[in-house]
């Protein structure tokens, strides 16, 4: 073991000030010890996108990052985004057509959408495919995923 | 899969980058997007004592023009690299091998230097860099050399680079007038290690003919596979059908591919071949237009 | 019966929270004083164990315990038998399931041979490296039939072979059939081994409260009641001291219903024996080599034809990978055996399958369960008959037909849930086509392919059917109540796993208590809840549970009517229920809000009849007398590369019976994800051993589960044949997007690569852009 280093970052728009040993895992510290489980871990090398959590803007893999990376830095998990009660519109979207169905690898495809649909009001189904070829789901086969996305972009330019 | 503990050290100046390298030699592992080396600490198949974290050393962030060379940090992002329009304007080949690494996640970490000094010869940047004759910049606290890119690959994981010294910087010279370029590959799924890829460049003469050309292969050998014969055999011919198939035919014994779960090595001769063919006709239709 | 809800396409209830990070897994649950496992796993797939030292692992500091086999003392065990064999005559099964810790040897890569319980699961992963075992390492068994050579290392060596079991069943007589036959075809056959890999890993949260002498277990199940009974069984407490939740689960796809895992039966043990709460969270690289996995099957199959192309017989022999143990007993192989007849007519079938140990991980249901390879081995045979005799492949199908008055219909052999294997309804002839017209089956071999073909494409069209036994009992149970607030709340022992049951259940109970679904609060999975019920596998939970919660719900519903005809003093017949409240017919003046009756229906002072029950409560079991059949047939347009073999799927048609639709949208979902199964399945998954029984792709980034660029947009057609079997009239859905994808996946190729004029014949699976240029290449040669 080594010892922990001092950690600050602002996590969901609140600063954090912790500690954490450099191996231990980014996805770890925003579970455990910040409990905001809402980031899944599906496979801890980085393939299968469902620890997707946004730092400074952009959409990375959590597992792959040391808590003591994120010094400094912005972190944002789908905590930040809407309630039950209050959804944000894309998960509203994800809800009307059926975007999920287990929901753990869900997280990571808001994550990685939120930022996408802002640089990509009018994405095409291909591009959309694309875009979240990085996350993978074993329950939907995509399609009510890939439908989401495109009432998504709707709403949002409505 | 969680990783073995080690000693961190995040320097926020290449300079105390470097102090550490100086101080720890090859114990101080270099953490750039941390893309390939964190699932392999998760894993536990990579253990590293010491990492010193570069990504706070902001000055080896930067895309620029040096002359008429692209100049990047090692720092930058794969992303960074795929929005650039410098790299886009001025070195086409490598703007368009970016995004066939991984997933737009991994290219929001990883970067053009961790990639380079990873030296994965699955990976596409090695090939990319290699197609385009590009310098490396080494540094360590007793000063800088630059290495091409053939020689700075030195074999599986292995690159020329002392216990000293980093990677900090890729030069890109221009391409020539009149040159044409490709990078093609193929994958099981879009974003993986591909079976087989090729970085094609072609320069034409005036007269339309081949002046120079580079065919570059990736996952055929302990790294980037630079098949000079192929290319020689295309210099002072027109890139048609049969003198593609000649110099695919030509490329397919220079390489020594070693299978996979995805692939043996029959048929990733094979997709080297064809890949040769389709990356050269694209290529040479690239030449043509520029020229 | 209004039927307002069934039917609808609902969103579903369960989402807010899911979507917004809100939803519990195991994984999320925590506790202060946590203690966290990780396992020294064998690196050996087969080997005797000769010494294990954890000493410095103990010294280790932040390691609380390492236990070994001999540590547990008489805990130590193995898992029981969970599917005993079929009652089918001569039947030879040899049971041997997985140990709670490996004991004197290991039987595949990854058992389980030290628990290291630590603070971290980081410094238990550091322990882990710390302990010395010394393997002596034996030869190692990974063909299925090679297993069964009289030189084989044995692994269970009380056994004289490495034999699990071997079945033989028959209807009429095969080999008469056979001589009267004007073609008789004999192929071999072989479907390799995938994984579920659900998004999920595996999961077990256990915590012992010594004051209320209470064990509660958090796990990643498909049946939360039937580990609660086990582990209580086991641990020597009563039923009603163990709660086992099964919270939200990352997908399940089976193999989250083998119980008992090891790490099941032994983190609760650990938490009472530490008294602290303990966690186990199986990682990918674990996932791979622990959790089960499905497929292996070599089948060695003729079938016997008139010149008309019509079925005289089927004969069927194959060797079942059962992997290390075979916990789950024979549910696999007797679904493959029972699946392969599909939609046809077969008089006559000889069917015989040896099951056998291999060093490899154990082999239980995965989404399909068998059923795959019966269908693959059968329309791989008509396939072939087809070319044979010249028919069209859909034509030769739908003269095999069985026909809608022969339903039901009686196959004569054991089905998985013991009885005969016998069809409900059925009707097979609009599946096909609709099918053939959603595909464009005759446009495409008019037009498109000849196109194509001058424009030098490889395309190809596949089409095939299949059937899926759904819906088997024996029961499940469900216990509906409205609340004082006017909510329902539903409580079932089924786990769920992503399959909407939160909100399919909520319609089926809105249309009776006239609550809108989402008032309509399930519970599934947490045994203080509901304590009787089997597990969500085989496509049961709408049919078994759905018409469980049904039942309760009518029996709710004349609660709702008897009370409220004693309080408004009218006849039921009088009264209406809707919109949470229940009112006297053309009396606007009397009505009450159902949560108002269920408060009265619970007085506090004075008396009651006798006999009288409180509340507004009924709880109501289903057991159906045999499983339903659905049905249904996929086509497919595919483009080959023909220089790279790479493949892309152009179109993909399902066209699906599964009798009446609780909630289309949900359905839907289950066939797309399905097909992304099966499609993984037919081209991108494949478990890859060596001759070690080491597996050379136990990552992401080896196992090539199909991305979004992978799947393409399924078109969905439906055709409703009721089940007679329950008042609903639903069959389960849940497999059928997985079970035909392979043989359809394989026709289509060879449908596509005969436009290049090569004429070949796939009879292994999975396929790969390498094997297939590896076959185009020989067939060239050839």
């Amino acid at each position: 073991m080594t010892d922990s280093l001092k950690l600050h970052f602002t996590i969901n728009g609140q600063e954090h000030h912790g500690e954490a040993e450099p191996r231990l895992l980014l996805v770890d510290y925003i579970r455990h010890h910040l409990g905001l489980t809402g980031s899944h871990v599906g496979c801890e090398h980085g393939v299968c996108g469902a620890c997707t959590i946004l730092l400074d803007g952009q959409p990375v893999r959590s597992c792959l990052m040391f808590a003591v990376q994120a010094n400094g830095r912005e972190i944002r998990t789908v905590e930040s985004l809407g309630t039950p009660e209050a959804m944000h519109l894309l998960q509203e979207a994800f809800h009307a057509a059926h975007g999920l169905q287990c929901g753990f690898c869900t997280p990571g495809f808001l994550m990685t959408l939120v930022p996408y649909l802002e640089e990509h009001p009018n994405p095409s189904e291909d591009e959309i495919r694309h875009a979240i070829s990085g996350n993978i789901c074993r329950c939907t086969g995509y399609q009510h995923i890939v439908d989401a996305i495109v009432l998504a972009a709707q709403k949002m330019n409505a | 899969m969680k990783p073995a503990p080690f000693e961190y050290h995040a320097p926020d100046s290449l300079e105390a980058a470097l102090a550490l390298r100086a101080e720890h030699g090859d114990e101080a592992k270099a953490l750039a997007g941390g893309q390939s080396l964190i699932p392999a600490m998760n894993f536990r198949i990579a253990q590293p004592a010491l990492l010193v974290d570069l990504n706070g050393v902001d000055e080896l962030r930067f895309i620029r023009m040096e002359g008429d060379e692209l100049r990047i940090g090692a720092m930058t992002t794969q992303n960074t690299l795929e929005r650039s329009e410098l790299a886009a304007k001025h070195q086409p080949l490598l703007f368009e091998t970016v995004p066939f690494v991984a997933h737009p996640q991994i290219r929001n970490r990883g970067t053009l230097g961790g990639s380079i000094a990873h030296a994965d010869p699955a990976a596409e940047l090695p090939v990319a860099a290699v197609a385009l004759d590009a310098r490396m910049k080494a540094q360590s606290v007793d000063g800088e050399r630059w290495i091409p890119a053939k020689q700075f690959f030195q074999g599986f994981f292995t690159v020329d680079l002392q216990p000293n010294e980093y990677l900090t910087e890729i030069a890109f010279p221009a391409m020539p007038p009149r040159t044409g370029w490709s990078f093609m590959e193929v994958a099981r799924r879009h974003g993986d290690y591909a079976m087989c890829g090729v970085a094609a460049r072609v320069t034409l003469d005036g007269k339309g003919k081949c002046k120079a050309a580079r065919l570059v292969y990736l996952n055929v050998g302990e790294g980037p596979v630079d098949a000079e014969g192929a290319a020689a055999l295309l210099v002072g011919e027109k890139i048609t059908p049969e003198s593609s198939a000649a110099a695919a035919e030509k490329a397919s014994a220079e390489i020594s591919p070693f299978g996979s779960v995805h692939a043996s090595p029959e048929y990733q001769t094979h997709l080297a071949r064809v890949l040769t063919k389709r990356a050269l006709r694209r290529a040479h239709e690239r030449a043509q237009a520029a020229s | 019966m209004t039927t307002r809800y069934f039917g609808q396409r609902i969103k579903r209830n369960e989402d807010p929270r899911l979507l917004t990070g809100q939803a519990l897994f195991v994984d999320d649950v925590n506790f202060p004083d946590l203690l966290h496992v990780a396992y020294v796993r064998s690196p050996y797939a087969h080997a005797r164990i000769k010494r294990i030292d954890v000493s410095k692992a103990l010294e280790r500091p932040g390691v609380a315990a390492a236990y070994t086999a001999a540590d547990l003392g008489d805990y130590w065990r193995v898992g029981p038998l969970l599917v005993s064999p079929p009652p089918v005559r001569d039947i030879v099964f040899n049971e041997r399931t997985q140990p709670i810790l490996a004991k004197d040897k290991v039987r595949h890569v990854g058992e389980g041979v030290v628990a290291i319980v630590a603070e971290s699961r980081y410094i238990a992963e550091d322990a882990v490296a710390d302990v010395v075992v010394d393997y002596e390492p034996l030869p190692v068994n990974v063909d299925v039939r090679k297993t069964l050579e009289p030189d084989a290392t044995l692994l269970h060596e009380d056994l004289d072979q490495n034999l699990a079991a071997h079945v033989i069943q028959h209807k009429g007589d095969y080999e008469a059939a056979k001589a009267k036959a004007d073609v008789v075809i004999a192929r071999e056959f072989w479907y390799d081994r995938g994984t579920a890999a659900a998004m999920e890993n595996r999961g077990v949260v256990a915590q012992w409260d010594a004051r209320f002498q209470k064990l509660t277990i958090w796990d990643t199940t498909q049946a939360p009641v039937v580990i609660r009974n086990g582990m209580a069984a086991m641990l020597g407490l009563s039923e009603s001291q163990v709660r086992v939740i099964a919270p939200f689960i990352g997908g399940g796809f089976g193999p989250k219903i083998m119980m008992f895992y090891p790490e099941e039966m032994l983190i609760p043990w650990l938490a009472m024996k530490l008294n602290r709460p303990v966690k186990w969270i199986e990682d990918r690289s674990e996932n791979f080599y622990t959790t089960t996995q499905e497929r292996g099957q070599w089948h060695e199959s003729e079938i016997a034809l008139s010149k008309e192309g019509k079925i005289l017989g089927v004969r069927d022999v194959f060797w079942h990978d059962s992997g290390a143990y075979d916990p789950y007993g024979l549910t696999v192989p007797i679904n493959t055996q029972c699946t392969l007849l599909g939609m046809y007519d077969v008089p006559n079938y000889a069917t015989e399958f040896k099951a056998v140990f291999t060093n490899k991980p154990i082999v239980t249901p995965y989404r399909g369960a068998g059923r795959q390879h019966g269908v693959f081995v059968m329309e791989r045979l008509l396939d072939a008959a087809a070319k044979e005799l010249g028919l069209d492949k859909t034509e030769i199908r739908r003269r095999n037909f069985l026909t809608p008055d022969q339903f039901p219909h009686n196959h004569k052999i054991i089905y998985q849930d013991f009885t005969e294997l016998t069809y409900d309804s059925g009707d097979y002839e609009p599946i096909l086509a609709k099918a053939k017209e959603m595909i464009g089956y005759d446009e495409f071999y008019k037009t498109l392919k000849p196109q194509a073909e001058k424009e030098g494409k490889l395309l190809g069209l596949g089409l095939v059917c299949y059937v899926e036994g759904t819906g088997i009992g024996p029961y499940e149970g469900a216990r509906v109540q409205i609340q004082a607030n006017g909510r329902v709340s539903v409580a079932t022992g089924v786990g769920t796993q992503g399959q909407g049951h939160f909100t399919s259940f909520a319609q089926v109970v809105a249309d009776q208590v006239g609550i809108p679904p989402d008032e309509i609060d399930v519970i599934t999975g947490d045994t203080d809840q509901f304590h009787w019920g089997v597990g969500t596998f085989a496509s049961r939970g709408a049919v078994v549970a759905g018409n469980a919660i049904h039942a309760a719900s009518k029996r709710v519903r004349q609660r709702i009517l008897d009370l409220a005809s004693e309080e408004f003093n009218v006849p039921p017949e009088e009264l209406e229920i809707g919109n949470g409240r229940v009112c006297v017919i053309g009396d606007p003046q009397k009505t009450m809000l159902l949560g108002d009756l269920a408060n009265k229906a619970n007085p506090l002072r004075g008396a009651v009849k006798p006999g009288s029950e409180p509340g507004l409560e009924a709880t109501d079991y289903f057991g159906p007398p045999m499983g339903a059949t659905a049905a249904g047939a996929h086509a497919m347009i595919l483009e080959i590369d023909p220089d790279t073999m790479m493949i892309e799927v152009k179109r993909y048609v399902v066209v699906h019976d599964c009798g009446k639709v609780i909630n289309p949208l949900i359905l839907d979902g289950q066939v797309h994800g399905g097909v992304a199964q099966g499609l993984g399945n037919a081209f991108y998954e494949e478990l890859v051993f060596d001759e070690q029984g080491q597996l050379l792709n136990g990552s992401f980034m080896d196992y090539l589960l199909p991305t979004a660029l992978d799947v393409p947009r399924i078109e969905v057609g439906h055709h409703e044949t009721p089940s007679p079997l329950n008042e609903m009239g639903v069959k389960g859905a849940g497999e059928a997007g997985a079970i035909p994808a392979a043989p359809l996946f394989v026709q289509a190729v060879e449908d596509a690569l005969r436009a290049g004029g090569i004429e070949l014949e796939i009879t292994q699976i999975p396929l790969s852009p390498k094997r297939l240029w590896e076959l185009v290449e020989t067939t060239k040669a050839e």
